[in-house]
This record gives structure tokens, sequence and C-alpha cells, in this order.
């Protein structure tokens, strides 16, 4: 009986001297991983996005987030006129990502995404285009 | 030095305050930091760091604590009994404070051709050459531990809240049970110092490497591991510490305080476990005697069983209600017994 308190209190005093593991956030930053699902965001080609607007990342997405709305351009191309996902409700599995099939979206390390009014999660083309 | 009130020079009374006010202060001080200390220590055994935002690694987090309870707001709840309900956290604190005035914390030192004992409760006798102190210390310390139970059980039933009362409920049982068992363990080191006074208890320790002088630690090692396990059920320390056992009484008797009450039972848990560290280092481990300075010697002994405190928090879980009982009435009971008949036989044997 006196053996197993004996050794609890020796790892609780060896563990008394190992490194913390605490990240000391905001001054200390964690390190982002290249396939971390972040914040989205819209490639661009050409000075243009390269969504084609063909509705497959809406329909995949589990969380129906996304909402997109095809448009004809000068050239009597498809491109999305509206798209828009709603941070509030995206579980960023990444769905839509591997949907695409013209590889017109990404996941970036973006993860502060703390706000201050509820239509301020919805981000619109232009907060979610490719800087 | 002619003047004399009630037959002691003023001297004596300025020392008095003195030490009154050295001893409060340090004993506040050190309430304060072993909050700090118990959650950087606990921090780091968990492999998190504890605070360390507010001053340098969370230096200031005491003073941070203190300014954030003072601020708060002061609740008394409608169905309480009010006057009962305000008197319970000093009931609690006073008594650990004052456990304090008994204890010796230092050798006898000199201030102007007069010999003042480091201890608050006691006297140097010049025509005996001898400090006198009270020489039933060690039953007053057991009386002040008692008292600091009220203070629980009162909390506990005034707070008109069924959680505070079970939490009194189990302190009162609680405190009473271990009391007798601490008590029981005690008495095989007055057997052996055959006095009840600290001064002598301390002074048959003053040489560690014969046996005559040795610690009572090494002479009764069963009493002091019981003595220090009871302690820390006494002052419902974990791994005892049910009556305010959060996962089930939601904190107990202290559900209903807030702010600087609240801050009050706080701060005589920490004031407890000072107390109760500074008696088994007076009892046990030798009081001021050691290599450094006299009052060094203790407040590294108090401090040690301190962190020991501590370690014991981060490592065990808390007992079960029956598992409590049984251990104190049916292990330390008998057990304190037994050594209490042990130590008889062979002190009679020896004499």
């Amino acid at each position: 009986m006196i053996k197993p308190l004996l050794q609890g209190l020796k790892i609780t005093l060896t563990h008394l001297f190992k490194k913390p593991v605490t990240l000391q956030y905001p001054t200390e930053r964690p390190q982002i991983e290249a396939r971390f699902r972040g914040l989205h965001a819209l490639k661009v080609a050409h000075s243009s996005a390269k969504c084609v607007a063909c509705y497959l990342c809406p329909t995949v997405c589990p969380a129906k987030c996304i909402t997109v709305e095809a448009g004809e351009d000068a050239q009597h191309n498809k491109y999305a006129e509206k798209y828009e996902i709603d941070m509030l409700r995206c579980i960023f599995c990444g769905y839509c990502v591997e949907a695409c099939p013209v590889d017109a979206l990404k996941m970036t390390g973006e993860f502060e995404l703390a706000n201050y009014k509820r239509s301020d999660f919805v981000f619109t083309k232009e907060r979610l285009l490719e800087k | 030095m002619d003047t004399t009130i009630l037959g002691l020079p003023l001297i004596y009374y300025a020392a008095m305050i003195l030490k009154v006010l050295v001893v409060f202060v340090f004993v506040l001080l050190t309430v304060a930091y072993a909050t700090y200390a118990e959650r950087k220590i606990i921090g780091h055994m968990q492999v998190r760091l504890g605070p360390m935002r507010t001053g340098w690694h969370g230096l200031l987090q005491p003073i941070a604590d203190g300014v954030k309870l003072f601020f708060k707001e002061e609740i008394v709840p409608a169905q309480a009994s009010k006057f009962t309900f305000l008197i319970a956290p000093l009931i609690a604190l006073i008594p650990a404070f004052i456990s304090f005035a008994v204890i010796p914390f230092g050798d006898t030192v000199e201030l102007f051709g007069y010999k003042i004992p480091l201890q608050i409760a006691s006297v140097y006798d010049t025509q005996a050459g001898r400090v006198l102190d009270l020489n039933v210390g060690v039953l007053y310390i057991l009386a002040m531990a008692s008292l600091g139970v009220y203070g629980i059980v009162l909390a506990g039933w005034s707070s008109n809240n069924k959680y505070s009362l079970l939490g009194g409920l189990r302190s009162s049982a609680q405190m009473i049970s271990y009391e007798l068992a601490a008590g029981l363990a005690i008495v095989s080191v007055f057997m052996l110092s055959e006095s009840l006074s600290l001064q002598k208890i301390v002074a048959d320790q003053s040489n560690f490497f014969s046996w005559s002088g040795t610690w009572y630690a090494f002479k009764q090692p069963l009493a002091f591991i019981l003595f220090f396990i009871c302690s820390l059920a006494e002052i419902n320390r974990t791994p005892f510490d049910l009556p305010e056992a959060e996962s089930e009484l939601v904190s107990g008797f202290c559900t209903e305080y807030s702010s600087m009450k609240y801050a009050m039972f706080f701060m005589a848990e920490y004031a407890n476990m000072v107390t109760v560290c500074a008696v088994t280092v007076t009892l046990f481990l030798g009081g001021w005697h050691g290599p450094l300075h006299p009052v060094l010697n203790f407040i590294v002994k108090v401090y040690f069983l301190i962190f020991v405190c501590m370690w014991i928090r981060a490592t065990y879980p808390r007992y079960r209600y029956d598992q409590l009982m049984r251990l104190g009435w049916k292990v330390f009971l008998p057990l304190t017994l037994l050594n209490i008949v042990v130590t008889g036989i062979v002190i009679a044997a020896f004499s």
C-alpha cells in the first residue's frame, strides 16, 4: 500500500523538473503546418479569381456555409459573381478544396477569426481573394 | 530600565509588539506567496507553467488576486443567519494565526542588554537564567486547531445552503476524528520530552548527531508521519479536502461566500498549513536547531514541509468520505495507541 503512494510522489517530483509544454500564446506563436486547415482563400490567376462557379463546393459542403452565384463576364466566361463563406457555420473540413475541379480554392494558416459582429463572419469574395 | 509594568520592563513590551508584528507579517506574506508557490509547483508538476503574466514569472499574482477579491461584491444570502455568516470567516482565520504565539522560531537574542527569546509567548527569566514559556504550549496549539473547525461548521450552517451544510458537517466529523489521532500521535513525543513546553521540546532536539539529542522524527518516525498526515486531514488539505470538494459539494462551506470573506477562508486554509508545518518542525524536526542562523533554519524547514504539502496535493486524488473515516478511526487511531504503548514499554525498560 505504501509503495504505490511513494511511486506517485516520485512521478510528480520528476515531472517538476521537466520542461513545461505550455505555449505562451499571444507572444509565442504556434508553428502552423503546411496542411493546416484555416481560413479559406480564393486563388488568383491573371488578376482574377480562378473560380468558375461550378457549384461543386456548396454541393459538397456538409455545413452548407458556401453561397455561390454565377455570372457572365465580357468574354462570355462563367465566373462567381458572388462567393460567400459563413465562418460561423464552416467546420473547416476542407471538402470544398478537395471538390474544386479547377484548384481555385485553398485553406490558409489563418486561425484567429474572432470578430465583433455576426455579419463580420460572413466572408465575401473580396475578403476571400488570395493576397 | 527602572519602570516596570506588571513586574516586567518596558523593553519587554516593545519587544513583544515587535515580535508579534514580525511574525504576523511573515505569516501573512508566507500565506500570500504560498498560493503563488502552490500554483507554480503544481503547474510544473503537471508540466505546465503556472502564473506567468502578472510581474516577472507571475510574482505579483498574489497581489492581483488580493486586489481582485477586495473589490468584489459582498453577498449575504437572503435567508442566511447574518451575524454567524459574517463572523464565521473570522473564527476560521484567527485561530490559524494565533497558534503562532507559542512556536519558538529562533534562539534568544540580546537587545540593549535585555535577552529576548524568539517566541512570542515567552520571557527570559534573569533570576533562573532560562526562558519561560507557556508550559502547556502544545495543548494550546491543539485547542486553537479545534477552534478553527467552528469557523467552517458555522459557515456551512449559516449559509442556508445544502451544499454548505454538508461541507460543514463533513469538516466537523473529519476534524474531530483526525484531531484525536493527531493528539495521540504527539503523546509519544511528550513521553520522551516529559514536558508540554515547546521550548523544552526544541531544546531536547538540539544535537542532531547524538541519539539523546537528535530530532524526534528519528526517535518517533511513526508518530511523525501519522501526525503530519492527520494534520493535513485536520486542516482540510488535499487529499483530505472533503469539506470543499468542488466536484460534489461546489466548494462546500464557502459556496455562498464572496469577496473578502471568501479570501479570509482562503487565507485561513493557507495560514493553517503554515501553522501545521511550523508545529511539525517544532515537535519533530528540531525546531530552529540546525547549521544556519536559527531563524533561517526554522524558515527553511517550514518551507520544505509546505512544499511537501503541495507535492502531496499534486500527487493524490481526494479520499472518499467512508474511506477517510475508516482511515482515521481504524488505521491511524490504533497505530497511535500502539505507538504510545510501545514507547511506554521502551521508556520503562531503559529507565
